[in-house]
């Protein structure tokens, strides 16, 4: 899979009460999650997204509160893929099991502004800034997680593995 | 003969039935337990049963708490409580705790004796990790996670390097199980643990009651760690007397177990401590912020709503008036801590001081309700995160500190230690 938008970049430690604050979090309707999506952070942000954007952003991307309305807000404003330096561990379990395309590429979150032009190449795990015209290799999935990325979900990898 | 493992590979073998396991080995661990709250338990359930999955893999074995933004904030609140009580009657859940049998997940589970050593619990909340305190894996995940192990009693992970935090010496007056992981937190960074078990032994950790164990546990996940642990010993047993109705699975590690890294901390040198906004990674001592004033002091959440931080607020407020202009808002976090405080006379020194009681809820850590802060307030709260708009309006900031600081606080309107005002 290939995607290619315009990068939003942010820092390290990009919380999930800043990715969707607890006021919102009254509701499972991703589109009305997505409108709250980065609002205490970035009031801009919803306005200027656009679908197939890619969120570039340091390290422990996700961190805090193990909600999955937060990858679930980000999936819905149309980002097509994370791309961070690391990501907290329960963000980077709900974004694989939602489906939300993500990837550990050191580099790309310090040297990519805002704006930027940025492909993705998920299935050889390559991003690519195009504005600035380079090209980084992300960190492979562990082939445990590849199972349930290629099922599509957890809950389809569960259902197989129930069937059987 | 095995590999010499540490307490948290040793849980994490035994529940997916091997003999040893390794850090950095994927495996699919048995759950002992499942849990999700009124915010995470409604996706969970949509995921569930969107599924097409019938019935849970056991009843008795899920544990649902509604607790986050009850009694009911508002109609979509209220919502979303009544999809989970629903749930739970169609699923023949009886760990359902709903208004009036209810308290903050993390303090009910142990008190219950719901929760033990040697079990893997997996809950649909980041502060899950709490259990640790007791011996056990507990670890926080997602709603579809958490719909997953519903579905099938497993949950599949990646065992954890782990790192071991050794507190030499035991701790000055004043200073608590709080003081200690923020000033660890404030050492290892809010990633300094990210994926890794924090495993946290050694003489101040020994001398400290199961309170102050769970605090710190509690805050394991704001170092990034998938688990804090602390190895049973008779403080963990006396708690589970009468409490657990399984026989406890005791572990300990190995002597030759492999750490990722130790760090040493002198127990004796850390003083009471406070998290400046934005990050819990922020500690500083709390003498150094005595210019910093504060509009509202919260004493509660799963970090130290338990009887030991009302008695260690009641202390410092005895006799005492919160000060002009001050907000004061204490939480039980159970309705038996509630009833406890009420029967020792706490809830007296706290409405004598002029402080707000309320039934337990999650509530004001996470800006839900019962004290959401306006734009350009400040807070210090007992809670665990003072991220950006944590408890209210972006504009609003959080300061972290223990029970004591916070009593102190209150009676000061600026950020004190008890014995400013106890002398």
């Amino acid at each position: 899979m290939i995607f290619e938008g315009k990068a939003h970049k942010y820092g390290r430690d990009v919380d999930t009460d800043v990715i969707i604050p607890a006021r919102c979090l009254v509701t499972t309707d991703p589109d009305e999650l997505a409108s709250h999506c980065m609002e205490d952070m970035d009031d801009e942000f919803i306005r200027r997204v656009k679908q197939g954007d890619i969120i570039v952003a340091g390290e422990n991307f996700g961190c805090g509160s193990s909600r999955e309305q937060a990858p679930l807000a980000i999936k819905a404003t149309g980002i097509a893929c994370v791309v961070a330096s690391s990501f907290a561990r329960i963000f980077y379990r709900n974004a694989i099991n939602i489906g939300l395309p993500i990837l550990v590429c050191a580099g790309v979150a310090a040297e990519a502004g805002t704006g930027d032009s940025i492909r993705v190449d998920l299935d050889r795990g390559e991003v690519t800034n195009l504005t600035r015209d380079k090209v980084y290799q992300a960190d492979p999935f562990p082939g445990f997680m590849q199972e349930i990325v290629t099922a599509g979900g957890l809950m389809s990898h569960v259902k197989r593995k129930l069937g059987q | 003969m095995a590999e010499a493992m540490t307490i948290t590979e040793k849980i994490l073998a035994r529940a997916c039935g091997r003999e040893d396991v390794s850090a950095g080995e994927f495996v699919n661990a048995g759950i002992d337990l499942a849990l999700a709250n009124d915010i995470t338990a409604p996706l969970a359930i949509k995921e569930f049963e969107s599924a097409g999955i019938d019935k849970v893999w056991d009843p008795e074995r899920i544990a649902l708490v509604c607790d986050h933004f009850v009694p009911n904030k508002d109609i979509k609140s209220a919502e979303q409580a009544k999809q989970v009580r629903e749930f739970a009657r169609r699923q023949g859940i009886g760990r359902f705790y709903d208004v009036g049998r209810m308290g903050i997940e993390h303090v009910i589970l142990p008190e219950m004796g719901l929760v033990g050593p040697g079990d893997v619990v997996v809950g649909a909340d980041s502060h899950t990790c709490t259990y640790g305190a007791l011996g056990a894996f507990a670890t926080g995940v997602g709603s579809t996670d958490l719909a997953a192990g519903m579905a099938t009693g497993e949950v599949w992970l990646r065992v954890p390097e782990t790192i071991r935090f050794n507190y030499h010496n035991v701790t000055g007056r004043y200073v608590t199980g709080k003081d200690l992981i923020l000033a660890t937190i404030g050492r290892v960074g809010v990633d300094g643990a990210l994926y890794q078990a924090m495993e946290f032994a050694g003489e101040a950790v020994a001398a400290m009651p199961m309170s102050g164990r769970f605090t710190m546990c509690n805050m394991a996940i704001e170092a990034g760690g998938k688990n804090g642990i602390i190895e049973p010993d008779e403080v963990t047993m006396e708690y589970c007397r009468g409490r657990m109705r399984r026989e406890p699975l005791l572990f300990s590690s190995d002597n030759e177990a492999v750490y990722a890294r130790v760090v040493d901390v002198d127990a004796a040198m850390v003083r009471p401590q406070v998290a400046k906004p934005h990050l819990p990674a922020n500690a500083v001592d709390a003498v150094d912020l005595s210019d910093v004033s504060i509009d509202q002091v919260v004493i509660g959440s799963c970090t130290n709503g338990r009887i030991d931080d009302l008695r260690m607020a009641a202390e410092v407020l005895k006799g005492h008036k919160v000060a002009e202009g001050i907000r004061t808002i204490i939480i039980p976090g159970s309705q038996s801590v509630y009833l406890q405080a009420v029967k020792e006379g706490l809830v007296d020194i706290f409405i004598e001081a002029e402080a707000a009681v309320s039934t337990p809820t999650c509530g004001p850590c996470l800006g839900g309700h019962m004290g959401v802060l306006a734009a350009g307030e400040r807070c210090l709260a007992t809670t665990n995160r003072n991220f950006v708009g944590r408890m209210g309006h972006p504009e609003s900031e959080v300061y972290l500190a223990g029970p004591y600081v916070a009593a102190a606080t209150a009676v000061t309107g600026h950020v004190a230690v008890p014995q400013e005002v106890l002398g």
